[in-house]
């Protein structure tokens, strides 16, 4: 859990350095603050459940366990990369452990899973399906759309609110009128949770009690992650949106960093010691600087790769 | 040979798919009901797993049949009548088309999308449109506007293994006509145009429904002498270029007939790649028949005048012998 959580901080500090010195092109949505519930949420599934996401894409494959190389590849838009320099920062989707996508359109992923969750239980497999989504996707039409289907199929859905508090640079409490997203839940007749995203063992119990109920029939479970972004809705935006104070960051920095609160409870109530956190840290460091170096001498796609991946193999008895 | 209607060779294409592979089913609005009679026997024999009715929540049942087919399974989705598409239109366009491109290949989406083209029967604005142009304009899609029962079972069967999305476009004028049905089975390819008359003067392009009406309309021209070439696309997207150029430049004149509005119609498409790639051969301009370009008004008296007809087909093709 610690290396996971450590391993996307890493990761999204060095994509944020060189994205601002101009080796990622476009826009850059970093995750750091939000460790905590994507790796409670991801260590609670298997590696062969699904997963969707979102824009704020970069921390979800690493929460459920896929190799840096790929993903840093991705960013700085090679022919490497997980998705071949198409898909890039808002799409970093490794398929080897999620498999339905990192979608940018808010709220576009959340009636997904319900249907890969709908194939599952159709194929009789037992596996669940996780879908990510932020506070401002609470509020668009698929949200409504895919929990309601969900809960009305029984489907083993996790619908995991990951509540940063700020759509972009607007709060969540100026756009919706309830407390709590979690307390929508109670709309579609199932349960809702809210949990401290900071707090990344509070999310794995919270998420395991989800995937329980998914994998044995229950139907879906909306769970609330009360999070925060440390940096701006895309990295080095270049423009102070005034929506919120240095300090309240700072303030979230200094006492709310879930890596930080992990790490003071493992090493005072589990015994851990603190020299092994730091070695972790170190070799998180190398791993993510030999993700960079793999980008950094992968070529970039060839110009007519454009035209690939539009359609698939056509079946081969009409094409 | 058996002959079947329309409508009972979509019923079909879905039963002997569903039959064939237990992925596939079908969603959507009513199907449960039977509304049009495309899902005759399917309940009985399938069970409502697989013929699967859901809310009116067209946005969430797509993004649902999408996430279904990212694992593997293989749905159908019905939307009842082609406008109820467009609240589906960012899980069609966002994810549907794009999946594929957007992960490297790692990831597709194979769902069919059905939707009934009701139009010309006093529906107004809201229930009458023909939009299948509008989404020639994406790519990632698959387009089907079948002409006739033949086509439409053999389209769908093919667009039902296809590994990609289709959306089909079934025409209402279409329903009850018939066609006879080969005993053994057969699939039409995607991206191949039928010469449904062979001609020397002009050539017409027609789709869906608009095939009758150019047939019709070459019966009448052929009294006077001029000899007109039929050419079906059955899929738009993707388009028989080739096949369209190729005719084009036989004749040397060139009409395409296509219910849609006329401005970025699938008749605009072709008339711009006729003009660009055969200009050379044209003898005389390439003219469009459209839907005029004002919205479907309710009283009959507006709304007839608005759509192609053969009287319109045949100005064209006089115009274009001029």
């Amino acid at each position: 859990m610690y290396r996971r959580m450590r391993r996307i901080r890493t990761f999204e500090d060095r994509a944020e350095e060189v994205h601002r010195n101009g080796e990622i092109p476009g826009t850059c949505h970093t995750s750091q603050g939000q460790e905590g519930e994507i790796v409670g949420a991801c260590m609670a599934l298997r590696l062969d459940d699904y997963m969707v996401g979102n824009h704020r894409s970069h921390g979800h494959p690493i929460g459920k366990g896929a190799k840096l190389d790929g993903l840093m590849a991705e960013l700085l838009a090679r022919k490497t990369g997980v998705c071949s320099g198409k898909g890039g920062s808002m799409h970093l989707a490794d398929f080897s452990v999620g498999r339905l996508g990192e979608t940018s359109i808010v709220g576009s992923g959340i009636p997904v899973a319900a249907g890969a969750a709908l194939g599952a239980k159709m194929q009789g497999l037992d596996r669940v399906s996780l879908c990510f989504f932020g506070d401002g996707a609470s509020n668009e039409g698929t949200f409504h759309e895919g929990i309601n289907m969900a809960a009305n199929w029984k489907l083993p859905v996790i619908f995991l609110c990951e509540n940063n508090g700020y759509a972009v640079s607007t709060p969540i409490g100026t756009t919706a009128a309830v407390e709590n997203i979690a307390d929508r839940a109670a709309g579609y007749g199932i349960p809702g949770v809210v949990v401290d995203g900071q707090d990344v063992l509070a999310v794995y119990e919270v998420v395991s009690e989800a995937v329980r109920r998914a994998r044995a029939g229950e139907g879906p479970t909306l769970v609330e992650a009360k999070t925060y972004r440390y940096l701006d809705h895309a990295a080095n935006m270049g423009r102070d949106l005034g929506y919120r104070t240095d300090d309240e960051v700072a303030q979230w920095r200094a006492t709310r960093d879930p890596i930080a609160l992990f790490d003071k409870r493992i090493t005072t109530d589990m015994g851990i010691k603190e020299a092994d956190l730091r070695q972790i840290d170190d070799e998180v460091l190398k791993e993510v600087d030999a993700a960079l170096d793999f980008a950094r001498s992968s070529p970039f796609p060839d110009a007519r790769e454009a035209f690939s991946d539009v359609y698939g193999d056509r079946l081969a008895a009409v094409a | 040979m058996a002959t079947k209607t329309f409508l009972e060779a979509i019923r079909d294409a879905q039963y002997e798919e569903m039959a064939r592979d237990p992925a596939v089913f079908v969603m959507g609005e009513d199907v449960e009901s039977n509304m049009f009679g495309t899902f005759s026997g399917l309940m009985e024999e399938f069970g409502p797993d697989r013929v699967r009715n859901t809310p009116i929540a067209e946005a969430g049942m797509t993004g649902v049949a999408i996430g279904a087919a990212m694992v593997g399974m293989r749905p159908i989705v019905d939307y009842t009548m082609a406008p109820f598409l467009y609240p589906a239109f960012d899980q069609i366009i966002s994810m549907a088309a794009k999946t594929r491109y957007l992960y490297g290949g790692q990831g597709g989406v194979p769902v069919v999308l059905r939707s009934n083209m009701i139009y010309g029967n006093g529906n107004s604005a809201q229930h009458s449109d023909r939009p299948y142009s509008m989404f020639m304009n994406m790519p990632g899609l698959n387009i089907i506007v079948p002409s006739s029962a033949y086509e439409m079972k053999g389209l769908l069967k093919t667009a039902i293994r296809n590994n990609d999305p289709v959306l089909s476009f079934e025409d209402v004028a279409l329903w009850s006509s018939k066609s006879e049905i080969p005993e053994e089975e057969y699939l039409i390819p995607f991206g191949v145009a039928d010469i449904k008359r062979e001609g020397e003067d002009v050539t017409i392009f027609a789709i869906g429904a608009m095939v009758n009406l150019a047939l019709a309309a070459a019966e009448e021209l052929a009294k006077e002498g001029v000899s007109c070439e039929v050419i079906d696309p059955r899929t738009v997207a993707p388009l028989d270029r080739a096949a369209i150029l190729k005719s084009a430049r036989k004749t040397g004149r060139f009409v395409a007939v296509d219910c849609s509005f006329e401005a970025c119609s699938a008749a605009s498409e072709v008339c711009a790649l006729v003009a660009e790639q055969a200009f050379w051969d044209l003898r005389g301009p390439v003219k469009r028949v459209t839907t005029m370009n004002t919205h479907i008004p309710f009283s009959p008296p507006m709304e007839k005048q608005l759509y192609p007809s053969v009287e319109k087909v045949i100005d064209a093709v006089r115009y274009t012998l001029a």
